[in-house]
């Protein structure tokens, strides 16, 4: 009759053992995401309101809503979005689809990787002095976001290039022999099958660029401004800044202020990553192969 | 085209030499392949078959470690000489023994080599995409849902759409590296009277490792053996033991390989 050895249920153990391990680690991840939302939520909930996501701060920022801050954000981040989506999108389909595998691409490919690992605050420095100071765009939402652009451009370009390369070589190498150019596969085959994993990319971009600080800080946030931004050459307010003036800078600030102003911060990033979501969500349904 | 008009060499080989990095698959290869035949090339894995058609119209580029070395001649004028590569390949269709359906609709599929023609005519693509689908014996069991994906087909379905979309480009020269392998018999036995019937218009090189499919399509065969081209004869001769090498009898008559 069959029965199971000694190594068979020594091995049956390590396997309850290991996978019992695995999911503890993941259980882990939950805590800290939890504890924040359930914080920012307890101690900030009581500060929200229509009012407070639509009125100007006011009292020396003790009292009001945080509306320019709201609308500043939302300004940087979309002309952020318009500088470095093309450029990202662009090179990254070059070093996918077009560059030979040679040194140059592979110095390309470390700058892309190193230029990630810059810490913000250098990129903030490189933005003043080369987009406030050598480009004269002054401290403008222009200036910031060209900052931003650039501290985010590795982000885009990685993603999209992973996309690019997860559609397989062979409908490339069909396409090709069809006499199809490389322009006619990246248009036809290409971009239409990876176009879900770019615009993920570009989405966990823009969720990354609305809580950056220190990149806006010395070229395009100001603390306080009693007007909206006309254009992109004026300064602005940024939530981000603004609950770092709220938190540390403005004494008397009554408690739930500073809370409901991350509240409102973390509740745009939400809600870009839950569009992100969802859109994968569609996206995959439709998936071709 | 007469019938009657003495055979011309569509395809002209000399001193065919391909190599991976250092590693030769094919050495001095001379041959010519003529038009309106079924040039059969037999031969087990890694004789240097698949390498073949790979240098007929310019794929080596696609593949950074491959060399190739002589000449190949399409049309009479050698294949490197063309400028426009994208112009060579579209006269040349390929089919791989693995199908690929494009991820897009069965019609956007066969459609979209006469569109990158510059074709927009919707009934003149709708005719296309039956006449081609219809001879690689699909149109019966597809021409209900066009608008599904190609890649969603079954094997068997994705390579007769591949052989239509290849058949879309109009080629000149038809590359088939062993397209029944993921194809069922039957089906496969249909695509062969398909080829036997394109033979009027098309020059078929068809790359095989059953014998016997080359023997009952190919009017001449070639038979390479890791890396060299051992010879090349009618097929009948090559299958009737008139030949030239005695390892050539003993591959066909299934001793080894």
């Amino acid at each position: 009759m069959f029965e199971a050895t000694e190594l068979n249920d020594r091995n049956r153990r390590a396997e309850r053992l290991w996978r019992w391990l695995f999911g503890m680690m993941t259980g882990l991840l939950i805590v800290p995401v939890v504890l924040i939302l359930g914080v920012l939520i307890v101690k900030g909930g009581p500060a929200l309101s229509i009012d407070f996501l639509f009125t100007e701060p006011t009292d020396g920022m003790r009292a009001g809503g945080v509306f320019p801050a709201l609308i500043g954000t939302i300004w940087l981040v979309a002309v952020a979005l318009l500088v470095s989506v093309p450029i990202g999108v662009a090179a990254a389909v070059y070093l996918s689809e077009y560059a030979p595998d040679n040194w140059l691409t592979r110095l390309i490919n470390l700058c892309i990787i190193n230029l990630a690992g810059v810490p913000s605050i250098v990129h903030a420095l490189f933005g003043v002095g080369a987009f406030v100071l050598f480009f004269k765009f002054g401290i403008s939402i222009l200036a910031a976001s060209c900052t931003l652009a650039v501290l985010t451009l590795p982000v885009v370009i990685v993603a999209t290039r992973e996309s690019l390369q997860a559609v397989p070589q062979a409908f490339r190498e069909a396409c090709w022999n069809m006499g199809a150019t490389r322009w006619q596969t990246i248009r036809r085959v290409v971009l239409p099958n990876s176009i879900s994993g770019i615009l993920t990319g570009v989405i966990l971009e823009v969720s990354r660029t609305t809580g950056e600080t220190a990149p806006i800080m010395f070229t395009g946030a100001v603390f306080l401004l009693p007007f909206l931004p006309q254009s992109v050459f004026d300064p602005t307010m940024a939530m981000s800044l603004h609950l770092f003036v709220v938190s540390t800078q403005v004494p008397g600030v009554p408690d739930e202020l500073p809370y409901g102003v991350a509240l409102v911060l973390i509740g745009m990033v939400l809600c870009m990553n839950a569009l992100s979501i969802a859109f994968r969500v569609y996206l995959r349904g439709k998936k071709k192969w | 085209m007469s019938v009657d008009a003495p055979a011309r060499d569509l395809v002209r080989v000399r001193g065919l030499t391909i190599r991976y990095g250092d590693t030769a698959a094919l050495s001095d290869v001379s041959l010519s392949i003529r038009e309106h035949e079924i040039f059969g090339i037999i031969g087990p894995a890694g004789s240097g078959k698949t390498s073949f058609l790979r240098a007929l119209n310019r794929m080596d580029e696609f593949t950074p470690a491959m060399t190739v070395d002589g000449a190949v001649e399409f049309d009479g004028k050698n294949v490197r000489d063309w400028r426009n590569a994208y112009a060579l390949r579209s006269r040349i269709g390929v089919v791989f023994p693995l199908p690929v359906g494009l991820p897009m609709t069965i019609y956007d599929n066969v459609a979209l080599s006469p569109r990158l023609r510059g074709i927009r005519r919707r009934s003149e693509l709708d005719e296309i995409v039956e006449r081609c689908l219809t001879r690689a014996a699909l149109w019966d069991e597809v021409k209900d849902r066009l608008d599904s994906l190609g890649s969603l087909l079954s094997g068997g379905q994705q390579q007769r759409l591949t052989i239509a979309r290849a058949l879309s480009q109009e080629p000149q020269l038809l590359l088939l590296d062993e397209f029944s392998i993921a194809v069922d018999p039957v089906t496969t036995m249909r695509i062969e009277d398909v080829l036997k019937e394109l033979k009027q218009e098309v020059t078929i090189v068809l790359v095989t490792n059953l014998v016997q499919q080359a023997r009952r399509l190919a009017d001449r065969t070639a038979f390479f053996l890791m890396g060299e081209f051992v010879e090349l004869a009618e097929t009948e001769q090559l299958f009737t033991g008139e030949v030239a090498d005695p390892r050539t009898r003993d591959y066909v008559e299934g001793r080894f390989g």
